[in-house]
């Protein structure tokens, strides 16, 4: 399947004849990754999701490339996980170069015993490809091509949504209304918000190559390289033999003749050697920003992705932390609109995830605050710093090309219950499941592939036993764990967690007991 | 003692900020200024003089080892 040139079909809804305009529990608007993402989720736990985007095609360009290990457990959860690390470029090892020299290499997962490794590149229309195929197998969501919300009407009753279509317009109420429609977000507009913060003044050219050198499966970075002086570069691999160069170019630069092939090729053949052939795929010239919306709940409208926070891509933040936002907000509107919880439960949605904007804000700022010295003396301090990194370990620390996307952990949200028990590391209220191999019958699986979708009560108990139940229907069932299970979660017989349907850790004890349980559910539904 | 040259801070990325914001809006001159007072205030704290003659001889070799 090719996904670049994949063209969607416009259909009539039933809606767009409706005598008065139908109300829907749950409108998406955008069918990117985040809004495919919360889509499924939503679909996967029986809401009906109607999603609107105003084109008819998937991801122009590779765009995002990096998806990290959390956003794969999350691929899991909908359905595409092994689709997307089967095709992925699976890398764990980073160079960084300045000048001629390497000065140190790490590696991203020094842990083994994941199912997936820290980070797979993979071009966006791929990660949506699968995304929007999964999205079509699920009767409870339904997709429509070409529809452009052109007014909002954000009352307190409902989201009323004006929709230009290849038929006219036409308008519904939702529920719920969720913007995944983008940095440039129309609905955020619509309403008269801003997204803000700090744009930086550089500019950098994305050079996607096909070609088939011997290049090693790593990601490359170079400070001030000679075939480029003065300027940063980074090298990645994605699938289809396609690679990815992001060349700074400076503020000066001029976009439209950066893009030319004249101007284009050069650059590349520089970075491989003038031997080495290759075909321009795709090329696109960027600056970038750091900025996100004070608010990410307005009323019934929810905003997630870079429609509510936008970062530089150093450190691979967007996408990743966009898929995370859907993860967080799918499990709250299923329980709301359910009954099982109020109101109060979708402003932790605001809470945790802005928050986890900032996170990925301040390292997104610092990584480009040192990629890019803004004075005489930040380029000083930076260049210094990489020269003791070859010999001084200390100063390798230092050294910021990117602080890969970690996800963030909501330690001080009002969702969790306090450790009253004392426990040396483990995983924290508040932070995500980790991953560990478990087995059942002599088979073996993985701890997160175990973990349902709703509310999951996880115990500890005698000869290695893990039993993992769902509090929703209770259901359980027994593994025995490994031994990095045991140290990840700092389990001795009778520990006890509890996790919340996004697989964050909601509480945790030393024993089990029945009535600090469901104490801690209804906390983690904001009751 | 010899100069500790393994990482020995929690969070060397806050440390990075603070030092570049410390810079902010100084000139070149200034800079120099606020990097010699620097030094001396930290090789005071570090007290002994052995390891500050370590750190003193490592930071001279990596600067001559960089071409110009």
């Amino acid at each position: 399947m090719n996904y670049q040139t994949q063209e969607f079909t416009y259909s009539r809804s039933t809606d767009q004849r409706a005598a008065t305009p139908v109300r829907h529990p749950v409108v998406i608007v955008g069918a990117g990754p985040v809004g495919l993402a919360l889509a499924i989720d939503l679909a996967q736990r029986g809401q009906k999701v109607v999603v609107l985007d105003d084109d008819f095609r998937l991801s122009s360009g590779s765009r995002a490339i990096c998806f990290a290990k959390r956003t794969l457990e999350i691929f899991d959860t909908l359905g595409i996980g092994d689709q997307a690390v089967a095709k992925g470029v699976s890398w764990n090892v980073g160079k960084v170069f300045h000048r001629e020299a390497l000065v140190y290499q790490f590696n991203l997962l020094p842990e083994p015993a994941h199912k997936h490794p820290a980070f797979i590149n993979l071009q966006q229309y791929y990660a949506e490809g699968f995304l929007a195929e999964r999205a079509a197998q699920l009767p409870n969501i339904d997709l429509r091509w070409k529809n452009r919300v052109v007014a909002v009407d954000n009352a307190a009753s409902g989201t009323t949504l004006t929709i230009d279509t290849p038929d006219g317009e036409y308008t519904i109420i939702a529920d719920y209304c969720v913007a995944c429609d983008g940095s440039r977000s129309p609905i955020r507009k619509l309403i008269g918000e801003e997204s803000k913060g700090q744009v930086f003044k550089d500019r950098f050219l994305i050079a996607d190559v096909k070609m088939t050198a011997p290049f090693p499966t790593e990601r490359w970075f170079w400070f001030d390289p000679p075939f480029h002086p003065n300027q940063s570069v980074l090298l990645h691999k994605q699938p289809d033999d396609v690679w990815r160069i992001d060349f700074q170019l400076g503020w000066d630069a001029d976009p439209e003749e950066e893009k030319k092939p004249e101007r284009v090729i050069p650059r590349v053949q520089a970075l491989l050697g003038k031997d080495v052939e290759f075909e321009l795929e795709w090329v696109s010239v960027y600056t970038f920003a750091c900025t996100r919306m004070p608010k990410f709940r307005h009323g019934r409208l929810f905003f997630c992705g870079d429609s509510a926070h936008l970062v530089s891509p150093f450190g691979a933040r967007g996408a990743n932390s966009g898929i995370q936002d859907a993860n967080n907000l799918g499990w709250k509107l299923d329980a709301v609109l359910r009954g099982q919880a109020n109101e109060h439960l979708l402003d932790t949605y605001g809470a945790e995830r802005e928050y986890a904007a900032d996170e990925n804000i301040l390292n997104s700022t610092r990584s480009t605050d040192f990629i890019t010295p803004k004075s005489e003396i930040s380029r000083l301090f930076r260049d210094a710093a990489l020269s003791l990194a070859k010999d001084h370990a200390f100063a390798r620390r230092i050294v910021n090309s990117g602080r890969l996307s970690l996800p963030s952990s909501y330690l001080n949200s009002s969702l969790n219950t306090l450790d009253e028990d004392a426990f040396d590391g483990g995983v924290k209220p508040g932070a995500p499941a980790l991953d560990a191999p478990i087995s059942r019958n002599g088979v073996n699986t993985w701890f997160m592939s175990e973990l349902p979708p709703s509310f999951a009560c996880v115990v500890y108990k005698e000869n290695n036993t893990v039993e993992v139940s769902r509090m929703d229907t209770g259901a359980s069932q027994n593994f025995v764990a490994s031994t990095e299970w045991i140290s990840r979660y700092d389990a001795a017989p009778g520990t006890t967690y509890l996790f919340r349907p996004d697989h964050h850790v909601a509480a945790r004890w030393r024993a089990y007991d029945a009535s600090k349980i469901s104490n801690a559910v209804r906390r983690a539904l904001g009751q | 003692m010899l100069l500790n040259t393994e990482s020995n801070m929690q969070d060397f990325d806050a440390f990075y900020e603070a030092l570049i914001e410390s810079h902010r809006d100084l000139t070149t001159a200034q800079s120099h200024e606020m990097n010699a007072k620097l030094v001396l205030l930290l090789a005071n704290h570090v007290g002994e003089l052995d390891v500050v003659r370590d750190a003193l001889r490592r930071a001279r070799e990596t600067v001559l080892a960089t071409k110009a």
